[in-house]
């Protein structure tokens, strides 16, 4: 265990002197190293981690995107990276606000492909470089970003095979009874704020 | 050219004229291992370019899971990879046990680690197998279909069901295995080398399967790095890297196992691999037999695993807490993990951001196939089209779990 916490320290303090200021945050939670980078110093901080032999993240696993409607920067792209000689993870999280480009990483990692055409393709976050952005998992024509929390559960059309015009026909999608999102936070513990401490909270 | 007439250019060259070819492969194709639509550019028969089109399976199921409680999600897993189901929901247990702070009694890990195995060999018995066909042998897939069978008993007497078993849950497992059935999993094991012998006698020196094969869609270690590959796959290109042994989870660090690793990364290779692999498995089986503790299979936390039946009938509490399971569930604190399993594909990732509520925030689940059918333009290029069919068998490709 004791040798766990050197190597990760040993990491912290390489990563703040390749990287400084292009590190908005770090910390390790769970075990798990993650830190947070501007789309701008992305490229620079994928390249030095794959190519510093003190890192060595040579494999890209996952990419994601993750929604956070409420925030400015609604979206985070999440990269798990993983270092096979050195036997560690890390993960690199990109804050976007909507409509802005990450830029690509596939000329550093070509597995990057397909999994920033399933970001753009669910979240619709547009990958700037990537030479090949077009949907992924959707259907053909499909109109909407799926995994967005706004994004309705039941999407916005259903379709059926019509007899009489001998093909699949897209509707609008009719429920017989109401989708039931059951909310399962008691007052007790849901409530973080009380009504009327809204001001003692802020800020 | 309408009137059959040929180009001048062709002509000119003194040539016969080739057109390239635009080809649908799929999304019927028996070879194409489930709904690929794989569009191939020909050149005659070589493959200029190749143009995988997933999605025809794609059912939402991380914007499912965002709206189910924890418990609600496993079966979901199962429904990925459904040739290895157990594997599946290993990682889903895995990243939730750790969101949670609580570890699984150790029957429990062995339990898993002996049906991870298990469903390790069903998997690479469906691969093999059907990989085979897809090159011209039948008699594998005959062989080989019927020990898939007995497994699946095996799962059919822990959970009820053969396929979509529902059986790791955070916590441990659902129910402990019946009376019995480690003997007759012990009795099965000691068969089973046989079938694997026998496998081999079709396949491994077999004139037609090694000249489909061998040197056919080649990956240089470098390359599978960078692309991705995790697995079998990886280490067939000869990386010595299985998440059981360098990252290990539940018992798997007590285990007594070797890797198997390949020399060329060709497709040939990736079918030693998986071979050598089921008997490794074996031993991991043996072993769990050998070694599993009298106990508790699940966590003993009733916020968290639900009560037995015949407690529930007798105890207030017990029924307060089954009904609270079932209905609202537990709340998982707020954190995020990305937590890996060897699955019999690959590296099977689930990344798992909770708000504290009782569904997970988001679910992103990394399915080792996906990485490896993106490779598939660039492995293909230059090969016949019969070679792709190799290929794709090598890659083993189920579209469960990567159009999710």
């Amino acid at each position: 265990m004791s040798d766990d916490t050197v190597t990760i320290d040993a990491t912290a303090e390489a990563l703040a002197d390749a990287f400084g200021p292009a590190i908005l945050e770090q910390g390790v939670a769970l075990g798990e190293r993650e830190i947070v980078v501007s789309p701008a110093a992305l490229i620079a901080v994928m390249a030095a981690l794959r190519d510093d032999p003190r890192f060595g993240f040579v494999q890209l696993m996952d990419l994601c995107g993750v929604d956070w409607p409420e925030r400015p920067e609604r979206f985070d792209v999440v990269y798990h990276l993983l270092a096979p000689a050195a036997n560690t993870r890390i993960r690199v999280v990109v804050p976007v606000s909507e409509g802005v480009a990450v830029p690509s990483v596939v000329s550093l990692f070509p597995a990057a492909g397909w999994f920033e055409r399933e970001a753009w393709d669910l979240y619709g976050i547009p990958f700037e470089g990537n030479p090949d952005l077009r949907r992924l998992l959707t259907d053909y024509g499909f109109e909407g970003h799926p995994l967005r929390k706004d994004f309705p559960l039941t999407g916005h059309v259903e379709l059926r095979y019509d007899e009489e015009q001998k093909r699949v026909v897209y509707e609008p999608v009719k429920l017989t009874q109401e989708f039931r999102n059951f909310d399962f936070l008691s007052p007790w513990e849901g409530m973080t704020t009380l009504p009327g401490d809204e001001k003692a909270n802020r800020g | 050219m309408a009137d059959g007439s040929l180009p001048t250019e062709a002509v000119s060259g003194g040539k016969p004229p080739i057109r390239t070819h635009t080809m649908n492969f799929g999304p019927q194709h028996p070879a194409a291992h489930g709904v690929l639509r794989l569009v191939l550019e020909l050149d005659g028969e070589v493959v200029e370019r190749a143009d995988p089109h997933i999605g025809l399976l794609h059912r939402g199921t991380e914007k499912l899971i965002e709206y189910k409680t924890y418990m609600q999600a496993v079966p979901y897993f199962d429904r990925l990879d459904y040739v290895a189901p157990m594997c599946q929901e290993h990682a889903f247990a895995l990243a939730t046990e750790k969101l949670l702070g609580i570890t699984v009694p150790p029957r429990g890990q062995y339990v898993r680690v002996l049906f991870a195995e298990i469903s390790r060999i069903l998997n690479h018995l469906l691969n093999l197998t059907t990989y085979a066909i897809d090159v011209g042998a039948i008699t594998p897939a005959l062989w080989g279909f019927e020990e898939r069978e007995k497994l699946m008993e095996f799962h059919e007497a822990v959970s009820g069901a053969r396929l979509h078993a529902n059986y790791f849950r955070p916590g441990g497992v659902s129910k402990d295995m019946p009376a019995g059935l480690a003997d007759k999993i012990g009795e099965w094991a000691e068969g089973f080398p046989k079938f694997i012998d026998d496998l081999e006698t079709l396949l491994t020196e077999n004139r037609i399967w090694k000249q489909r094969t061998v040197d056919i869609g080649i990956m240089p270690l470098e390359e599978a790095l960078a692309w991705g590959w995790s697995g079998p796959c990886l280490r067939a290109s000869g990386a010595a890297w299985d998440l059981r042994k360098s990252q290990p989870y539940d018992v798997y660090g007590e285990m007594e196992f070797d890797i198997p690793i390949g020399r060329n990364g060709d497709c040939y290779d990736r079918y030693l691999v998986r071979v050598a692999e089921m008997r490794e498995s074996l031993r991991i089986i043996r072993q769990c037999l050998a070694r599993m503790p009298e106990g508790p299979v699940k966590t003993q936390d009733n916020k968290i695993t639900p009560p037995s039946r015949g407690e529930m009938k007798r105890s207030m509490e017990a029924l307060i807490h089954h009904f609270k399971l079932y209905t609202e569930g537990y709340h998982v604190p707020a954190g995020s993990t990305y937590t890996v399993v060897e699955a019999p594909k690959g590296e099977f990732g689930v990344y798992l951001i909770a708000d504290g509520t009782n569904k997970p925030y988001r679910c992103k689940i990394r399915a080792p196939g996906f990485a490896h059918l993106q490779t598939m333009d660039h492995l293909s290029k230059g090969h016949m089209l019969a070679d792709a069919v190799a290929i794709i068998g090598s890659l083993d490709i189920v579209f469960g779990e990567i159009d999710r």
